[in-house]
């Protein structure tokens, strides 16, 4: 199966395989498809045993970091003696990602599954699913699934709440997200404490990205031996990922790939290239916050953590955005910083200020106003805007910039030198 | 940046009619079991007074306040954080569009026009003279493979394009 396109021959698929099979949304139809069968095995497991076995898997977390997921679990107090939560990070805002989004809409017992293991093992007894506002059919599917599981009394004593975001990109860091559930505006707090320690409530707390838990369940059933065999480059980097790819491609929508899958043939492969008569010009592969790859770096990029790594990039979240020759590379990264001035939870002063000048000084050059020595401006913002704020906001609008201006440089200067007409008005 | 043609106040001469009394407040009880705080229940109370008014008003977050043991002051300040939450009436129709790079590359700003032109609302964030539509231009709603998604009140509509939007207006009108 697959969604919106029958998985190619290439695709690994774990996570989606039922993508695109309403069926699978039931409780009944999942069981048939022997859903649950993970957590049954789990009730057999220690909740030390759990987090072993999802450590040996290698499996890293999926929302962007790239994190191992078991050390994450790991870092939980042993001795219990205060509740524990988990937050699951459905506040799928990345510009570029839409992969969460796919898993809630059709599997949503896949991420209820994965997040009650995750709850054993950390041994939580609430667990608070993160939905960002906009999702508004993946918020009804998941409320209908987590009905007939709980009419199923498939959690026993485990308690599962949806808790509906609206609308703040920043809810995805997991600081801001406990702080939105708490009641609270969505500024990220200051590290440490670290929320395995003072998390949600001021309780121990873990976060996860929804397709990192959706993968827990087959991690348990097939083994992590087996999740990690699933691995064509880096054995750092273990089991399938989904790729959201979207842009300027035939075929855009979530591609299932084993880690370490080049770019280069996702693209011209299974998403069927550029458009008639187009060349691919640029590509952006984990979410708009990573550093753009420029033609050459993306066909030379194995999608794995390392690979990007290798070619200057990240992997991020696997947000693929794609541009051909037609993109105006200034007009889009302007169009991101002035998505990351419109987020920025104006905290920080790097930030508020930064993204809010990025996207002005972007505006100059594209209204035919910019000046020669703008370029280095945007450079030295930017360098202000990196590992200097509580959360990284504000380095992913700098991200962009950055490399849009190292690779694309000569976009720049034709608006500056009047070499190419002015597409905004001053 | 999107002006609101609507005024915000709502002093309002009329006695205050309560968001949470009936089923509404049974609701909120059930929310509040979910949260060891009262608090944590803000934004779901805050979703409850949008899906009962449409908006919500000062005195909305006066009440809201009461009920949760906040100030009102406390809940403006979470209000104006989210941008979902309404300060002020908006159309019948309630229309997100995004803009952000993924769609924007794929002709999102014409999806924008056609529905400014075919809704009659003419301007971002003004609400049409029929008083039905009111058309925003949103950063990223998290479905860039469907270039472009267009939110209408709850209905997340994918793969929109400037063709489709007369059909589309027709059928929500």
């Amino acid at each position: 199966m697959g969604y919106p396109h029958k998985a190619h021959r290439k695709e690994t698929t774990v996570l989606s395989k039922y993508f695109g099979d309403p069926e699978a949304r039931s409780y009944k139809g999942w069981v048939k498809r022997g859903g649950y069968e993970a957590w049954r095995q789990a009730l057999t497991l220690a909740p030390a045993a759990i987090t072993d076995l999802v450590k040996e898997s290698g499996l890293r977390g999926r929302g962007g970091a790239g994190f191992p997921t078991g050390l994450k679990w790991s870092f939980m107090p042993k001795e219990k003696k205060k509740p524990h939560y988990l937050c699951v990070n459905a506040d799928e805002s990345e510009p570029g990602t839409f992969k969460d989004r796919e898993i809630m809409r059709w599997t949503p017992h896949a991420l209820l599954e994965g997040t009650a293991i995750a709850m054993r093992a950390i041994q939580a007894e609430v667990g608070y699913i993160y939905i960002r506002g906009e999702f508004t059919e993946p918020y009804a599917i998941m409320g209908q699934a987590l009905a007939e599981a709980n009419a199923a009394r498939a959690f026993g004593d485990l308690k599962i709440h949806l808790h509906r975001g609206a609308g703040a990109y920043i809810c995805g860091e997991e600081t801001a997200l406990m702080n939105s559930i708490e009641g609270k505006r969505g500024n990220p707090r200051i590290k440490p404490p670290f929320p395995a320690a003072f998390g949600v409530f001021g309780m121990p707390t873990t976060i996860n990205n929804v397709e990192t838990l959706a993968a827990v369940p087959p991690i348990l059933t097939n083994g992590p031996a087996w999740y990690k065999k699933l691995s064509l480059s880096n054995p750092k980097s273990t089991g399938t990922k989904l790729f959201s790819v979207c842009g300027h491609v035939q075929k855009p929508g979530n591609y299932e790939l084993t880690m370490g899958f080049p770019l280069k043939d996702l693209l011209y492969e299974l998403c069927g290239g550029m458009r008639p008569g187009r060349t691919l010009k640029a590509c952006i592969p984990g979410g708009s916050s990573v550093p753009i790859l420029d033609r050459a770096e993306t066909e030379a990029c194995l999608l794995d953590y390392e690979g990007a790594v290798e070619r200057g990039t990240m992997l991020g979240s696997g947000g693929v955005i794609v541009f051909d020759d037609s993109a105006d590379m200034v007009y889009q990264i302007m169009r991101l910083a002035r998505f990351y001035a419109h987020e920025s939870c104006a905290q920080c002063t790097q930030c508020r200020e930064g993204t809010a000048w990025t996207t002005k000084i972007l505006e100059r050059i594209l209204a035919g106003q910019g000046k020669a020595t703008d370029l280095d401006l945007l450079l030295d913002l930017s360098d202000n805007m990196t590992g200097k704020t509580i959360c990284v906001l504000s380095d992913s609008c700098a991200a962009p910039v950055v490399s849009g201006i190292k690779k694309f440089r000569g976009e720049f200067e034709d608006y500056i030198a009047g070499r190419r007409r002015p597409v905004m008005v001053a | 940046m999107s002006v609101s043609a609507h005024p915000t106040h709502d002093a309002g001469t009329e006695p205050y009619q309560p968001v949470f009394t009936g089923k509404v407040l049974e609701e909120l009880q059930a929310l509040l079991g979910r949260y060891p705080t009262k608090q944590g229940a803000l934004l779901p109370a805050l979703w409850l007074v949008q899906q009962q008014r449409g908006w919500i008003s000062d005195r909305n977050m006066t009440e809201v306040a009461a009920v949760l043991g906040l100030t009102p002051a406390y809940v403006k300040g979470v209000v104006t954080f989210y941008t979902m939450y309404h300060q002020h009436p908006v159309g019948q129709n309630f229309v997100q569009v995004c803009t952000t790079s993924p769609c924007n590359i794929c002709g999102a700003e014409d999806v924008v026009r056609a529905l400014l032109q075919a809704t009659g609302a003419k301007e971002l964030g003004a609400t049409s003279p029929d008083g039905k539509w009111t058309v925003i231009e949103v950063e990223c709603l998290g479905a860039c493979g469907f270039a472009t998604p267009v939110l209408i009140n709850d209905d997340f509509l994918e793969s929109v394009s400037p063709e489709k939007v007369p059909e589309l207006v027709q059928r929500y009108r």
